[in-house]
């Protein structure tokens, strides 16, 4: 159960993946221009990693390391991620149509998103057990939920004010961007402090 | 011949894929109303919300679903009556015609009328400066000039000249946002057929707006007395014109002795004999060559 608690807790804030792993920053820097839009994206990634996740560690482990050809992960990861979410979408259409009101826009902007790879492929590198691989996939989603509503409302608080004009637009994003994630740099160690491992 | 399992392995994944999305597209689809969807394509697509619904998309299911046909067809004003006309024969209903709108500025306190009563170095939208003190205007219901209408624009139809909005009538749909974006209320959406502008929405009595305003309607009511229509009224120290009732004879404009209401041309075009007044604040492109075609 602490194990459990540690990989959640280190995933959100420890190495968040947007601000710490910088992975999915073009969704971040996208999506993030309102509260409303950084939460459904949210949702619709946390929702796709887990899912995600609960299908290609199976390929992984079952599929491709018997037959020694672990080095096309990347690839087949790519092409099962790609063709579940549209799945996903056609599904979630016909039967879930509240629910693809909320995710239905943002979804297909994850179908080549990094993080949702970054987190499968990570889940293999770390050598982690299936639960755990879900439990990592929730924490990634959940820091990137964090990253993008914090985001959001800082970016809600700099777009009217009067900064100089070569800084409008994207330059003053990224600028914020960094300082957050310096800000992040400092949770490092902070697992390792609670837990005393 | 070590590349043929990585290979097929991928080809079958692929393959896999590929045909259940193919399946799934094929049993699990959703039809789109064919109405609707007719409906939506001959709607401009701007989702501007001047029909009352969220956007292109919501209005056509909402005429599409309505089999008594009590959604009126001609409520897109964007579209005008030839897409009035579309939706009306798609839905198989009569056609009532539509009549396209436009914007008009009720104020004409360009820099050299009026003044401003602060350096304001805020956020730099007319709502955050109308909630600071009302405004930088010294007149409480003029123009701030910084341009949140200009923002909304979807059609490039306003721009702030000498600090204050000003219309481009060509590229006008009259949808609205701008009057919505507008924390003074300046702006209003008047029929097509109107050629009679009050410039002003002073809400101080005459002798202030005097002294704040070089153009300001001071509440005289010479408009009241001599219009033959009984169509403007004084309401709040400064003229408003009901159009329900106006005849457009631009009496008022010609007794008015502050040369506040403007007479449009038809048209709404710049010409060398518009009054001075009316070129400046009404209209904008003087070429109409360089405005974006539609």
């Amino acid at each position: 159960m602490e194990q459990m608690l540690i990989i959640l807790l280190s995933a959100i804030l420890v190495n968040n993946f947007v601000l710490v792993q910088f992975l999915g920053i073009c969704s971040f820097l996208g999506v993030s221009k309102t509260m409303d839009s950084s939460l459904g994206m949210s949702y619709a990634v946390i929702f796709v990693m887990v899912l995600c996740t609960a299908v290609t560690y199976p390929i992984q482990v079952y599929l491709l390391e018997p037959l020694g050809i672990g080095y096309l992960q990347t690839i087949v990861f790519i092409l099962v991620i790609a063709a579940l979410v549209q799945l996903v979408e056609i599904a979630m259409k016909k039967y879930m149509q509240p629910l693809y009101k909320a995710l239905g826009v943002y979804l297909p902007l994850i179908t080549t998103n990094c993080a949702v790879l970054g987190v499968a492929i990570l889940n293999i590198d770390e050598s982690y057990t299936f639960t755990q691989s879900l439990v990592n996939s929730l924490g990634a989603g959940l820091g990137y939920m964090l990253a993008m509503v914090l985001f959001s409302g800082v970016r809600g608080r700099i777009e009217h004010n009067d900064y100089p004009a070569a800084f409008k637009g994207i330059p003053i994003l990224l600028i914020t961007a960094s300082i957050f994630s310096l800000s992040f740099m400092g949770f490092s160690g902070v697992i390792t402090g609670i837990f005393g491992k | 011949m070590s590349f043929i399992i990585p290979v097929g392995l991928v080809m079958a994944v692929g393959i896999v894929s590929g045909g259940m999305l193919t399946i799934a597209a094929k049993y699990m689809s959703v039809k789109m109303d064919e109405t609707a969807a007719n409906i939506l394509d001959a709607l401009p697509g701007a989702n501007c919300g001047a029909c009352g619904y969220a956007g292109c998309e919501d209005y056509a299911n909402a005429l599409a679903k309505d089999e008594e046909h009590v959604i009126k067809t001609n409520l897109c004003t964007p579209g005008g009556s030839a897409v009035a006309l579309e939706i009306s024969n798609i839905l198989g209903v009569d056609f009532e015609g539509a009549s396209s709108k436009f914007a008009i500025m009720k104020c004409s306190g360009t820099r050299e009328r009026t003044k401003y009563n602060m350096d304001y170095q805020g956020p730099p939208t007319c709502k955050a400066n109308k909630l600071f003190f009302r405004g930088r205007g010294v007149c409480e219901k003029s123009c701030t000039g910084f341009g949140d209408c200009v923002a909304v624009c979807n059609y490039d139809a306003i721009k702030i000249i000498n600090g204050i909005a000003a219309f481009n009538k060509d590229n006008c749909v009259g949808c609205g946002l701008c009057a919505k974006a507008c924390p003074n209320q300046l702006i209003d959406i008047v029929p097509e057929t109107t050629s009679v502008v009050v410039g002003c929405s002073s809400i101080d009595t005459g002798k202030v707006t005097r002294q704040n305003c070089a153009i300001g309607c001071i509440a005289c009511k010479i408009c009241e007395k001599n219009c033959p229509a009984d169509a403007i009224h004084v309401f709040d120290n400064h003229a408003v014109i009901d159009y329900t009732k106006c005849t457009n004879c631009a009496l008022c404009a010609q007794k008015c002795p502050r040369k506040v209401i403007h007479i449009i041309a038809k048209g709404y075009i710049l010409s060398e004999d518009a009054t001075a007044a009316t070129a400046e604040t009404l209209i904008t492109e003087k070429t109409q060559e360089d405005a974006p075609a539609q």
